[in-house]
């Protein structure tokens, strides 16, 4: 998994993004911003999972299917190499 | 305490996303069905559940009836049957005054149950049978004849009988729409109803009374209906120069849009449908010039279904799960499909949560329960992340979902009427196995396995 476009990406918390490579700019929701950080951070998929399960009302299942399909839209946006 | 888990997501941000119509796409929610909670319905009654306005359906029946007034002011309406035959809601138009239009043997038992005088039952359909007809003639029903073949039975039955059957001759025509429906009736242009009409005179075994057409379904141009009036205004004052008859009755069949949107139109329905009022404009206008009609006054009969009750119904369905597709979509799992939605297949159906959702929306695909990949309630559309065990309204879905319905692989659900002070009233029980084998007779020999 290829994370260098996520490093490059400005983040504010309320969930706006501007990516100062293509100048184009995003709006991503409270859990895609922190799973934004996370990545940025170096985190696996496994880590992420766990950090929302511990922080958020849902079980692990349901988390990873959500962010499988998460990071296909950041694929389709060029944001992530997997 | 945790924090509430909504689906990650993101988009890009594009400039200017109006759609020029100007309607909103924001997924506004309903939580209650004429002030009843969606919850407290789905909890008493189960999920899916399909539920009727009384309120609605009395109120779109009386607009109907005094806008065409206003325009001409001799309106009988006849209720559909095949549009929703539940017998509670067949009542609720016989109490405002609609006569019964059934185009088979068995909705003509299921208004005589009901308790209709077969003089108020209007027989359409292209495929009555003899003991049907001989049914109708002997109790006195209004007959539409769709061919000859049914005229010469209608004949040989009314000898056998000593009856005068009160009959109508159905007609078809081209009224500027596509497609031009050809098959019920006799053809206006090539003088083909004209002839049914000399045919069926000089045999003097029956009464002609009327003159019917069915022009089409979910008919977007009002104006057609001024030329399918105009074509049989004209056909009975030719009928009474020519013949010395005067029909007491115009009957223009159904076909008027409600306010689904049809799968192929990128126009909201609200906007591609003509209202009400178009279609009586219409209509009028053809009336007021005729003076067939200026000398007879013949009663106007509409036989509008989907117009009236489509908006009346609702369906309420639970999340059974979700997935992502490789399409990049997200689908939900409904518990109602196209077997208790079969307008699915017609209509993009609206679909709303029951609750307001933060956060941004993805294009979500609905998906019925069946096992049968043509089972989409609703192709990809912006909404919030919902959880397994939510509930969505599906709206509208009044029209055609009760009787075109499929038993396949599911019972059907129950359906309720929340009546005019906000009462929710069951009206037909969720089934059982018991409903669903009850016809069947297993040899014996096949009993030991």
């Amino acid at each position: 998994m290829n994370t260098e476009r996520i490093k490059n990406l400005a983040m504010n918390d309320n969930g706006f993004i501007f990516d100062p490579s293509s100048g184009y700019s995003y709006s991503a929701n409270e859990l895609g911003i922190y799973i934004l950080r996370l990545l940025n951070e170096g985190q696996s998929k496994e880590a992420i999972i766990a950090a929302i399960a511990t922080e958020y009302e849902a079980t692990p299942d349901n988390i990873s299917s959500d962010i499988d399909h998460y990071f296909l839209m950041l694929e389709s946006l060029d944001l992530l190499e997997l | 305490m945790k924090k509430e888990y909504i689906a990650p997501n993101i988009e890009r941000n594009y400039a200017g996303n109006l759609n020029k119509y100007g309607a909103k796409s924001v997924v506004r929610h309903i939580d209650n069905i004429d002030g009843v909670p969606v919850k407290e319905l789905l909890g008493k009654y189960g999920s899916p559940l399909i539920v009727f306005s009384e309120n609605t359906l009395r109120k779109r029946y009386r607009r109907l009836q005094d806008t065409m007034n206003m325009h001409y002011p001799h309106l009988q309406q006849a209720w559909s049957y095949k549009t929703n035959y539940l017998g509670a809601i067949c009542s609720i138009y016989h109490q405002e005054g609609a006569w019964a239009e059934v185009v088979s043997g068995m909705e003509y038992d299921m208004a005589r149950a009901l308790g209709m005088p077969a003089s108020q039952i209007i027989f359409n359909g292209p495929g009555k049978r003899e003991h049907e007809l001989q049914k109708a003639i002997t109790e006195g029903a209004k007959l539409h004849i769709d061919h000859l073949d049914e005229l010469y039975l209608i004949e040989k039955i009314a000898k056998k009988e000593e009856e005068t059957p009160q009959v109508a001759i159905r007609v078809n025509m081209e009224t500027g729409i596509h497609p031009a429906w050809s098959r019920f009736g006799f053809n206006y242009e090539n003088g083909e109803a004209f002839r049914a009409i000399q045919r069926l005179l000089s045999g003097a075994t029956m009464n002609l009374i009327g003159l019917h057409t069915h022009i089409g379904t979910f008919i977007l141009d009002a104006r057609a209906y001024y030329y399918a009036a105009k074509a049989l205004l004209d056909l009975a004052q030719k009928v009474y120069e020519e013949l010395g008859i005067a029909v007491e009755y115009i009957d223009l069949g159904g076909g008027f849009a409600s306010q689904n949107t049809l799968l192929g139109s990128y126009t909201p329905g609200e906007f591609a449908s003509p209202s009400l009022e178009q279609y009586a404009a219409a209509i009028g206008e053809a009336f007021n010039e005729s003076p067939f009609a200026a000398q007879h006054k013949p009663m106007l009969i509409l036989e509008t279904g989907r117009a009236l009750i489509d908006e009346a119904g609702s369906t309420l369905s639970t999340v059974l799960g979700k997935k992502n597709l490789p399409t990049g979509e997200r689908a939900v799992i409904l518990d109602a499909g196209v077997n208790t939605t079969i307008t699915a297949w017609w209509y993009k159906l609206k679909v709303s949560p029951t609750r307001a959702f933060p956060g941004a929306y993805q294009n979500t695909v609905f998906y019925g329960p069946l096992c049968m990949n043509i089972d989409v309630i609703r192709a990809a559309v912006p909404f919030p992340d919902l959880h397994t065990g939510e509930a969505v309204v599906l709206s509208p879905t009044g029209a055609y979902n009760n009787t075109q319905w499929m038993q396949f692989i599911e019972y059907r659900p129950a359906i309720v009427l929340i009546s005019e002070s906000g009462n929710p009233e069951l009206i037909r029980q969720r089934e059982n196995l018991e409903d669903v084998i009850v016809r069947e007779q297993i040899p014996n020999r096949l009993k030991d396995f």
